[in-house]
Parts: structure tokens; sequence; C-alpha cells
């Protein structure tokens, strides 16, 4: 009898995170068949108990890094790791607990836990690639699903994955979706986002929300000046740009520029 | 327009409709969704956006209530013909690996579906789909997908009475009358008498079709009306643009100051080319599932506006936004020329209209002369 190829090994790893990117890949139901077909499930806390050594040929991670363990954690996952692959706003931006890199981390400790003194917390949230090297990031608070895939089959078959960096305007047109900030004056951050949702929420005559952070050519000074002219206040442009991706370089930065507080402009 | 001019009513239009559906075509006609007009398939009068008028500036659509009975009393809609017939993603091939690696079962798939009935098409949309055929069929490599559509799709045109704030066929001379390369072409005349359409007839499959409907000759009054019509709307652009020697004038300018401006407004989210009739560019995607054995090549709508779209071996060619504006408006209005022998812009304005930063194509192919100007704010 001949033995069959050995699969490759696949680990998912939670870091400072809400678990949401891990359950993409346990909603791909129809395709859970084939993954579990196509890849060994090494190590998957969230979806069964068993556990099988490393090392691993792919390792999906999600979460931020927000305490001195995880600081450590992460090298012991990257040296057991053949690819690493960051999942979501957290792990490829911070999250939205990066929120904290531009407050007072002593305190919201303070303020918010009896014993403080209890608590091991970093200053600051930061993404897995400002830890260690990583092969991959994919974006989005949530995962897409489809997206999901493409880099699971792509670190399979040993390719780049098809993830564009274009706008999120790009799959409203595609789809047919009539501009919500054109023809209706709502403010969408579509058109400094990164594409990969499926252009989800203008489908639904909402505004994009960013979740999928700076697209790969963000004019982030001239957009501002498009939400002033929507009648948006610097204050509200602040907080926008501030939610799962408040980290992310381009949407930080000009957060920063614009903010009226004046503990930002000290920073 | 000829002797067989012919005049439809309302009854006769909706005869039109049914013809074209009983002859097996997809009638795709405007309509109202989310608060725009776009086309969709049609099947009665009540599908149309009677009485519904446009509202168009930079970066400003909102559809107005006209007060009348108009049937097609609004400019350029949400989109032009082009997602019909040259839809934004297009499966190419599927293929199948069997259990000899080397072996590649390839299938190119066939068009799908009925041929397409595009009714109230305008002039400016209708000169684009034309340099589309002149495009993706004329040349070495002719597009099969779009070729098999194209052949098989009827057209009925329908003249523009009220332009828009930002429509400026007039200046690149493709409106507001259909002039040629349709089946038949309408003028709504709806403000005297009886809500009638005059009827000009471009093919013989129009002629045929038009027969199996209630049509009556054109009086000379109906034919006098539809062309004061035409030329009271011809005399309403919301837009202008400058034509003389704007090829020149594109080509002097590569190393011009302005582009920076632009580039500081420009938000190269690539809206522009999205919505405009004429881009065509695309690329070809690869996808393929978990397993490796099941393969698809899709051809999807690519932009000018993205990074990736210059990407050769090393980075992209256009990193800068104002290189990728400056490639864009050098594209329409002046290399399409030697490409192609005309301007790549029809001026249905839909690239000012739809652009979230409200950059108008006019106002700067007008800075590049030197000569600023204010634009018309109708809002």
């Amino acid at each position: 009898m001949t033995e069959a190829p050995a699969l490759p090994k696949l680990a998912v790893w939670k870091f400072a995170s809400c678990d949401g990117c891990q359950l993409t890949l346990l909603n791909c139901e129809d395709e859970l068949l084939t993954i579990v077909g196509a890849v060994n499930i090494a190590y998957f806390p969230e979806a069964t108990r068993a556990v099988v050594a490393g090392p691993y040929d792919v390792s999906l991670v999600e979460g931020s890094i927000t305490t001195p363990e995880d600081a450590e954690r992460i090298h012991e996952i990257r040296s057991m790791s053949r690819s690493l692959v960051t999942i979501g706003a957290c792990a490829t931006a911070g999250g939205i607990q990066a929120l904290r890199n531009f407050g007072s981390v002593a305190e919201f400790r303070s303020i918010v836990y009896a014993h403080p003194e209890y608590l091991s917390t970093l200053d600051r949230s930061t993404p897995i690639s400002a830890h260690v090297n990583v092969d991959f990031e994919l974006r989005g608070c949530p995962v897409d699903k489809i997206q999901l895939l493409e880099v699971l089959a792509s670190a399979l078959q040993s390719r780049n994955p098809r993830i564009p960096t274009y706008s999120v305007c790009v799959e409203c047109k595609r789809r047919g979706n009539i501009c919500v900030t054109v023809a209706n004056g709502t403010p969408c951050l579509g058109p400094v986002t990164q594409a990969g949702c499926g252009a989800l929420c203008p489908s639904f005559a909402r505004g994009c929300y960013g979740c999928f952070g700076p697209q790969d050519s963000p004019n982030m000074a001239g957009f501002t000046e498009r939400l002033r002219g929507l009648g948006m206040s610097d204050e509200d442009a602040v907080r926008i740009y501030r939610t799962f991706n408040a980290d992310a370089e381009a949407f930080r930065a000009e957060s920063e520029r614009i903010s009226p507080s004046k503990e930002d402009a000290a920073r | 327009m000829t002797d067989d001019t012919r005049v439809l009513g309302l009854a006769g239009l909706q005869a039109l409709i049914d013809a074209l559906g009983l002859r097996g075509y997809t009638v795709i006609g405007p309509t109202v969704r989310d608060g725009a007009i776009v086309n969709a398939p049609i099947s009665s009068l009540d599908d149309l956006p009677r009485g519904i008028g446009d509202e168009q500036d930079a970066a400003h659509y909102r559809l107005r209530d006209r007060g009348d009975e108009a049937l097609f009393g609004f400019a350029a809609g949400a989109q032009s013909a082009k997602p019909v017939l040259f839809p934004s993603d297009e499966l190419l091939w599927r293929s199948r690996r069997t259990a000899d690696v080397t072996v590649i079962d390839r299938e190119v798939e066939p068009p799908p579906g009925p041929p397409y009935a595009l009714i109230g098409v305008r002039s400016c949309d209708l000169r684009a789909i034309l340099m589309h055929d002149q495009i993706l069929l004329e040349r070495t490599a002719a597009d099969v997908h779009y070729a098999a559509r194209r052949a098989e799709s009827f057209v009925v045109a329908v003249a523009c009475t009220d332009p828009a704030g930002t429509c400026f066929c007039v200046s690149m001379d493709t409106g507001p009358s259909p002039r040629g390369g349709y089946d038949l072409a309408l003028t709504e005349l709806y403000a005297d008498g009886e809500h009638r359409f005059v009827v000009a007839v471009g093919t013989d499959r129009g002629a045929e079709v038009l027969a199996e409907v209630a049509a009556t000759t054109a009086t000379a009054d109906d034919v006098a009306v539809a062309e004061r019509v035409i030329t009271e709307a011809s005399g309403r652009m919301g837009r202008a643009l400058q034509t003389d020697g704007l090829k020149y004038l594109l080509y002097a300018n590569v190393e011009s100051p302005h582009w920076d401006d632009v580039a500081s407004r420009c938000l190269a989210c690539t809206n522009c080319t999205l919505v405009c009739p004429t881009c065509f560019c695309t690329s070809v995607e690869d996808v393929t599932d978990l397993t490796g054995v099941n393969a698809e090549r899709h051809r999807v709508w690519d932009s000018c506006f993205s990074e990736e779209f210059s990407y050769i071996h090393g980075g992209s060619v256009r990193e800068s936004t104002r290189s990728r504006y400056r490639q864009w408006i050098t594209h329409k209005l002046a290399a399409w020329e030697d490409q192609f022998g005309s301007f790549g812009c029809v001026g249905c304005g839909r690239c000012i209209t739809w652009c979230p930063a409200g950059i108008d194509i006019t106002v700067e192919a007008a800075a590049l002369r030197g000569t600023p100007r204010k634009t018309s704010q109708r809002s």
C-alpha cells in the first residue's frame, strides 16, 4: 500500500482580535471539505482541539500585538512557519484596538480596571509586520472569504495571490452600483480604500467604512477636501479615518494632520 | 430626415418593445434605480423614467421631477451601453486538469443569453459603440465575445432633447441627434400636441421591425418640430470643450506644472474610466480553486488610474497620480486621434459627473490652454 503524499500543514493563530477573521475560514461552508482535503489543519483551536506539532507550511495569523507575551509568541510562530500570512485589519494594521495608540494606555487602564496593577499590556497595538517578517498581508475587517481562499490556494500552489490593491470604486462600478457620494451626497471612504469586500456597504446604499485600509495610491488630503465639501467637520473626518484601520499609515497620518485635538497635534 | 420618416404614439412605442421581445431580444432600456437612470431589462412603458429628469454637475447627480410626461427627458445615465456589450467581467475560458497533468481541457465559453435590443441609446453613446466596433472588432485580434454580442444587437437610439450640465457632445461633434449606427432612431415630442416619437429608419432590420408596429408617416410639421427640439438642445449644452489644435496642446503640455494641480485633487479612484463609454482597457485574471484542478480566465475592466495597471517587471510605469491623469486625458484628447483617427471623448460628461472629486475634463483642457474658465453651475 502506497502512502498518500502528506498534506501541507495549516496553522491558525490568534492574537488581540475578535475572532471574526478565523470565523471567515469556518464560514467557507461550501469549500470546507475541499479545504480539509487540500490541507492538514494542524493547529486551529477555534475549530478543533487536536494539535499537530509544527513546523507548519502555512500559518494564518489573526490579531495584533498588544502584550509583552504576544510580542514573544509571534517570533516562535514565525520560526515554525514556512509561510506566514496575516489575516485582517488587526494583524495587518493594529486593528480598532490601535485607537490606544492615539491616547494614554495608563489613563485607560486606571479608568477601566479596579486593579490595573494586574494588567500587563503594551502602550501600542501593532501589526504583525512590526515584529516579524510577513509573507502576505490580507486586508479586511473581517477578511473576505473569497480572498482568503485565493490566498490559501496561492500559498499551496506557490504562486502570488491575486489580491488587487485598487480602490473600492472599481468594485462598485463593476457591480453596477450607483455612487452614493455623487448621487446622494453620502460620505464614502471608497475612493481611498482598498477593494476586496466587493463594495459591500455601497451595495446597500451606505458609504464605505474603510475596513480594508488604504488603497495603493490614496490621496488623503484631496479626499479630506471632498469630505469638507460634503459638509463633514474635521473632527468627524478624524473619526471615520480612525476605525478599523486607524493606525494604517495613510489613515493615521491624515487623521493627525487634520485633528483639531491638542493631544494629537503634540504627537 | 428622409421621406420614410415615421411617427409612433405611446401605444406604438409599447408595440415596438413587444415586437422586439417577440423576436427574442432581451430589451434593455433606461429605468430608475437607486436615485439614477440605469440600463436594465424593460418590458413596458411603465419601466421607463416617465417625467424624470436629471441635474448633473461636477461630482453631482440628482434626479428631478420634470412635471411632464417625457419618457426620455434626461441626459446621460449612470452608464452607457458599455456594460451590456462589453461587460465588466467576461469569462473567457475554463480549464480542468485531467489525470495527466500536461493535458488541459480548454473550453471557450459561448456568449451567454439572447441578443440585446438597446432602447434609448444617446448619440454620444452610440458614437462610443462605433468606436468600440473599430477598436474591438476591426483590429488584428477581434474580441469574439463582443463581436457575437454586437452582431446580434438591435439599437433604438433616442435624440437628446434635454442635455445636462455636464454635456458637451456638440463640442465633440457627436450629438445631440444620432447620425447613423442605429436600427431605429427616435425623437420624442411631448411639449406640443400628442406625445409622439418621430422615427428615422437606419437599417433594413429596423424597417422590418417598424413595419410590425402601427407607425404612420410623419407630417412635415412633425419633422420640423423634431428638428427644432434638437436644435434647441444643441444650444443648451452645460459644458464646452474647445477642440482646435487640442492634440498639439496636449502633446506640448507633457511637462506642464498643471498636472500637479490635478493630482492634488485626483483620488486615483478610477471612476472616470469606468463610466467612460469609450474606455476599453481590461486586464486578464486567472483564478484557480484550492485543488488547482479547475481554473478560469476572466477579462475584467481595468483602469489606467490604478497603480497595478502599468506594472511591468520591476515596478509600475506610472507611479504618480500626476502621470496617470496626464496619460488618461492625453489618450482621450490626443493620442486616440493618432491611434484611431478621432477624439476618444464623445462629450457625454460622465467623467465629470461621476468623479467624486469633481475633476472636469473640459476645465482641465482649458487650463492647459492657459484660459481657465468658470464652469456652469446649475445647483
